[in-house]
């Protein structure tokens, strides 16, 4: 079964990052447009702080922790919380495993996606990240129990999370500060469901990339 | 943008430094967490501890409501946005004189969150935590949902009932129960006429054009529930006691207190104009202004506009509020 190592994988997190702070205008101009502008300031801040954190050795556990150390403790807002416990539990989930297969990251995606459940308020089509997250995380299921293939499963998954941003786009805002916007809110696409489908597609991209056979 | 700034990441940092060296008798700086403000009196033995936090940008609150006989411990965000979990623990533990904390805050997705993780961390600690969501916004959802209503400028009666009746020796439920009270007996409305800016971010996050108004607009500019020809003072007063009179549905002869704030730009004394003709409005319905309130209490950064805040009384929330007290901002 094709698996990456755990050990040096925390350089998925420092790619991750370098997407986020890439794309930190874009995120902060979708975000202004019914919220208050920024989420990009917020999120490149965030990472880029963790990447200084994460060592070149680090496992992908150890930098997923880091990473929410940061965003729980000097972050706050929304995104701190929710992305926070993502990693937390994406990164209890993982644990001490030295390999990590399609198995093992199927369990850390549901862990995530469990941990914003839990800290949230939001559920599917309320216009929030979920609606790039959830979507996500069952498609890599689905493919990967229809074909075994992990590669597949993870290129099903970023497919997906875009998707699944873009759905928001015709959605109307029922969580957060942009609900009260009402119809308003139609039409932008939702700025936590964007940053979550860079998330993803990085992480599809920077495993599809390190994919070892066993 | 023509704003006193240097660094506009370090704002928040600044604005805290600043504000407790001019008001090092009543408040200081936690010394385990630089974006905890804790009052003098915080960590009383026996005496239940009473925090909140919130986004900063509002000052003076949240941090102006720390002193004696006030607010504990204040939890400080980014310009509007949820302080962290740690932060929010931090500010527990400051408040904490072994009676357990109230945390009393704002109904807002973040801080919600945020504090929902900040008890389970008080949790592990054994310090008894209960808490308070203010929600006294008319216009950001239905009566039939207040549960998703948001705080605005209640939360400040809402601290400062809770806080007399800390200082007057209630226990942990007690105190619960008095800002409990206090909120479910506020109602508020705000109309913005002008957006404010997050210095971070450059320009306005949401547009009110020249000559409009947004009637029950957010404490961050959520919009309201109608943008419409900005009005003469007076319509506007008696617009926003309509609002939230219509919604509190008082009996005559209520005794209320009344708290207008403005949002930031608006001068002083254009809240007198709107407060004289409040009053009479308030009054005209058969109702007695026991203690009113005219400043700027709660603001958003920059934003022109007003809110209207009137709590119903009953003889404990008059003892409560007539406590004696002292903190920055009142």
């Amino acid at each position: 079964m094709p698996y990456i190592e755990n050990a040096q994988a925390g350089s998925l997190i420092h790619e991750l990052a370098g997407v986020i702070i890439e794309n930190k205008a874009w995120l902060s101009e979708i975000d202004g447009k019914i919220g208050d502008g920024d989420h990009g300031i917020n999120m490149a801040k965030g990472f880029g702080r963790a990447a200084e954190r994460i060592g070149p050795d680090a496992t992908l556990t150890e930098a997923m922790q880091t990473l929410s150390d940061v965003l729980m403790s000097e972050i706050g807002g929304s995104m701190g919380p929710l992305y926070g416990m993502m990693f937390a539990d994406m990164a209890e989930t993982l644990g001490q495993r030295t390999q990590i297969d399609a198995e093992a990251f199927g369990a850390m995606l549901r862990a995530g996606l469990e941990g914003v459940l839990d800290i949230g308020a939001a559920k599917p089509g309320d216009k929030t990240l979920l609606d790039a997250l959830v979507p996500a995380v069952t498609q890599f299921d689905a493919t990967f129990a229809a074909t075994g293939d992990f590669a597949a499963a993870l290129a099903a998954m970023r497919d997906a999370a875009q998707d699944g941003r873009d759905s928001t786009q015709d959605m109307i805002a029922k969580v957060g500060r942009s609900a009260r916007l009402g119809e308003r809110s139609r039409g932008v696409l939702d700025a936590g469901a964007s940053s979550c489908a860079l998330i993803l597609t990085s992480f599809a991209d920077g495993i599809t990339k390190r994919l070892q056979s066993a | 943008m023509q704003r006193f700034l240097n660094d506009p990441d370090d704002v928040v940092d600044e604005t805290v430094a600043g504000f407790v060296r001019a008001h090092s008798d009543m408040v200081r700086l936690s010394a385990e967490n630089p974006r905890v403000v804790l009052s003098n009196w915080a960590g009383t033995s026996g005496r239940v501890g009473v925090g909140t936090g919130g986004g900063s940008g509002h000052e003076p609150a949240f941090i102006g409501y720390a002193g004696r006989n006030m607010l504990d411990a204040v939890a400080v965000g980014e310009l509007f946005s949820s302080p962290t979990a740690k932060t929010f623990h931090d500010a527990i533990r400051g408040a904490d004189g072994g009676a357990g904390v109230a945390v009393l805050y704002g109904n807002y997705a973040g801080d919600n969150m945020n504090v929902k993780m900040a008890l389970k961390m008080a949790a592990k600690e054994d310090i008894a935590v209960k808490t308070v969501v203010a929600n006294d916004d008319v216009c950001s959802a239905p009566p039939e949902e207040r549960d998703k209503r948001r705080g605005v400028a209640g939360e400040i009666f809402m601290w400062k009932t809770g806080c007399a009746k800390a200082a007057l020796g209630g226990d942990l439920d007690e105190v619960i129960a008095a800002a409990q009270k206090a909120i479910d007996n506020c109602r508020s409305v705000g109309v913005g006429l002008a957006p404010c800016t997050l210095p971070s971010v450059g320009h306005p996050n949401f547009q009110i054009a020249p000559g409009m108004m947004e009637v029950g607009i957010g404490h961050h500019g959520e919009p309201g529930v109608r943008v419409e020809a900005l009005a003469d003072a007076n319509a506007v007063a008696e617009d926003m006691v309509r609002i939230v009179l219509d919604d509190h549905n008082l009996p005559e002869g209520s005794e209320v207190a009344v708290l207008v704030s403005g949002l930031g730009a608006t001068p002083v004394n254009e809240l007198y104009v709107l407060y004289d003709r409040m009053a009479q409005a308030i009054e005209a319905r058969g109702l007695k202004i026991w203690k009113p309130y005219v400043g700027s209490y709660f603001t958003s950064l920059d934003m022109i506009g007003a809110t209207l805040t009137v709590m119903a009384l009953d003889d404990e929330l008059k003892t409560l509020l007539a406590h004696e007290a002292a903190c920055p901002a009142m």
